[in-house]
């Protein structure tokens, strides 16, 4: 790779240079020459002990500055416990910051810019916008090696103002919101205790949604109607990885509080968790297999006893089945899910949403490890309980552009051929990034 | 019905918080352990290759970032080396075991990894995959390794600290 000269090699060719004037004035006898070649060795001999304790001397100097910095970056790290204060110091880079009395501090975040430029036809509405969609800062905090803290803050559509400032013109259409705030401990090496406002476990981007993770500009609308993605309820979660490539969660929740206003659509049940009525939690447990390299394997079940939080006696119990496989082999990449609520009770039964249903499917392919395009099958029902013209099914064909790892540019275009005749068709334009 | 699960859930999480064992979490073996393993019980005297010059800009173009040290410890014995090396994922540190003899990858081993997600890089299903290995162009690697869906960052981290390796094998392999 690389051809140097040592000092060892470079004094003994000045030497031997440096003798042979002198001995050209005639021919040397062999006495002589035998003593240049005594005289030399005796040289070598010193400059090899002299590179041996310059060796010594550098080894021991980068020693000594290794552990000053090693040092430094633990004093840094002073309230830190031991494994990975240490760990850190010796990586060196990323170091987190320290805030408080103890642990770690680290911030982090996402988000993403849109431009969609969608024809309607058949009553529905052109749409020609632009919008930061979603800004969101982590904040995560390790108490210690075993517990930590994580959440996300939202800014949603970039701004909101005061409801005095909001004009016919100027809706504000924002918000701030937590995504989620929980409180972690590892119980053993395979198990964890989460407290706090959670992600539901369903799916395959509700708790993994970051822009560069996933195809198309916009989610896709199967993870937004039928398993209404972002998705946090307050509640406690036991999280199992009992054996290699396993896991489980069994969570216990706060549960969503649907209505007739919307035809009882389990997207707008959700309460966010603010001062949100907590009469009836729900149940949500997982089992994930990814111990094929590049496959995820999972299927989720919910049960909540009253989906209208007591508040509407023609609403009663639901649940919600949900499966997926997530698939990446080299250059090829596959995804698809399948999930279906069944909501008893007279309401929701009334307007055909006692079924609500959706499924996808999405083949990938990088071009490059900077270039992938994708297509996307998607078809969803919120009302899949009666015959009539209620189903929804939409074509995307996009590509996704990563100049770095963490930041992505895509770019798709959307048919829709709902059976109401009213569709948004156009093309989409989006940014986005992580760190 | 629910009232039923919400006790049974709690009693659980209960048992569990009481029974649970407190010892480190996530060393799965320690470095010297692994070494000695690596060169059955006889490891050869570590040597230090200093991280400067063009071996810093290599180090840096594989990482995306300085190398956190100026010497990196490693064991070699004829054309095997063996590398004890860490990259943080999302947060934490990761710390694998890396061994390449003659220039390609014989063994990948995450020794200690402190992240709460990704764990699954730690499993043989995935570090097999890295097993012959070499640098390919641009110090890439020269074959595609699958990921792990929500282990995204994990898996490159892992990624780097293999071409690491690889490419400070390949340094100290021909250094006259």
């Amino acid at each position: 790779m690389k051809k140097r000269w040592s000092p060892l090699a470079a004094c003994s060719l000045a030497l031997l240079g440096a003798s042979i004037p002198a001995e050209a004035a005639g021919t040397p006898s062999l006495e002589q020459m035998w003593e240049l070649i005594q005289r030399q060795q005796q040289e070598i001999e010193r400059l090899k002990a002299l590179n041996r304790a310059l060796e010594q001397k550098m080894d021991a100097a980068g020693e000594a500055i290794d552990q000053a910095r090693q040092a430094a970056a633990q004093a840094d790290a002073k309230a830190g416990p031991g494994t990975v204060a240490e760990a850190h110091a010796e990586s060196g880079a990323h170091t987190p910051f320290h805030h408080g009395l103890s642990g770690r501090t680290t911030v982090g975040g996402y988000g993403e810019l849109h431009y969609n430029n969608l024809s309607g036809k058949g009553g529905a509405k052109d749409k020609d916008e632009i919008d930061f969609h979603r800004f969101i800062l982590f904040l995560n905090h390790e108490f210690d090696a075993r517990t930590r803290f994580a959440s996300e803050l939202e800014v949603e559509h970039a701004f909101v103002e005061d409801e005095g400032n909001k004009t016919e013109e100027n809706t504000a259409p924002g918000e701030v919101a937590l995504e989620y705030a929980f409180v972690e401990r590892d119980l053993t090496d395979q198990l964890q205790l989460r407290a706090g406002m959670l992600l539901v476990p369903a799916g395959i981007i509700n708790e993994t949604h970051e822009p560069p993770t996933f195809y198309g500009v916009e989610r896709n609308p199967v993870e937004t109607n039928i398993i209404p993605t972002t998705w946090r309820e307050g509640g406690v979660s036991l999280i199992g990885r009992p054996a290699p490539g396993w896991q489980y969660d069994i969570v216990l929740h706060s549960g969503l509080g649907i209505s007739g206003g919307s035809n009882f659509a389990v997207r707008d049940g959700r309460k966010g968790v603010g001062k949100a009525p907590a009469n009836d939690p729900a149940v949500t447990t997982r089992i994930k297999w990814t111990g094929f390299p590049g496959l995820e394997l999972g299927a989720a079940f919910q049960y909540q006893t009253d989906i209208g939080q007591g508040t509407d006696p023609s609403v009663g119990s639901a649940h919600l089945w949900e499966g997926h496989a997530a698939l990446t082999r080299g250059r090829f990449g596959l995804r698809a899910l399948y999930a279906r609520w069944d909501l008893n009770g007279p309401g929701p039964k009334s307007v055909g949403a006692d079924v609500q249903e959706g499924w996808y499917i999405e083949p990938s392919f990088k071009v490059t490890p900077e270039i992938g395009v994708f297509t996307r099958y998607n078809v969803w029902n919120n009302q899949a309980g009666q015959k009539g013209p209620t189903e929804k099914r939409q074509w995307d064909v996009g590509l996704n552009y990563w100049p770095h790892a963490d930041v992505v540019f895509k770019v798709d275009y959307q048919q829709q051929e709902n059976e109401d005749g009213k569709d948004q068709n156009g093309f989409n334009v989006g940014v986005g990034y992580m760190f | 019905m629910i009232t039923g699960v919400c006790l049974r859930l709690i009693v659980i999480a209960v048992g569990l918080l009481t029974v649970a064992q407190a010892h480190a979490r996530g060393v799965y073996q320690e470095p010297a352990a692994f070494i000695d393993e690596v060169f059955a019980g006889d490891p050869p005297v570590p040597k230090a290759l200093w991280i400067s010059g063009k071996a810093r800009e290599g180090a840096e173009r594989i990482l995306g970032h300085p190398p956190p040290s100026l010497r990196v410890r490693y064991w070699q014995r004829e054309k095997r080396t063996a590398w004890i090396l860490e990259e943080i994922g999302k947060e934490q540190p990761i710390t694998a075991g890396i061994v390449v003899d003659n220039g390609q990858i014989e063994r990948v081993k995450v020794l200690v990894f402190r992240e709460s997600r990704g764990w699954e890089v730690r499993y043989p299903f995935f570090t097999d995959q890295f097993k012959g290995t070499r640098l390919g162009a641009d110090a890439a690697l020269d074959r595609s390794i699958d990921g792990i869906t929500g282990a995204t960052l994990s898996v490159r981290a892992l990624k780097k600290l293999v071409r690491l390796a690889l490419f400070y094998h390949q340094w100290v392999s021909t250094d006259p």
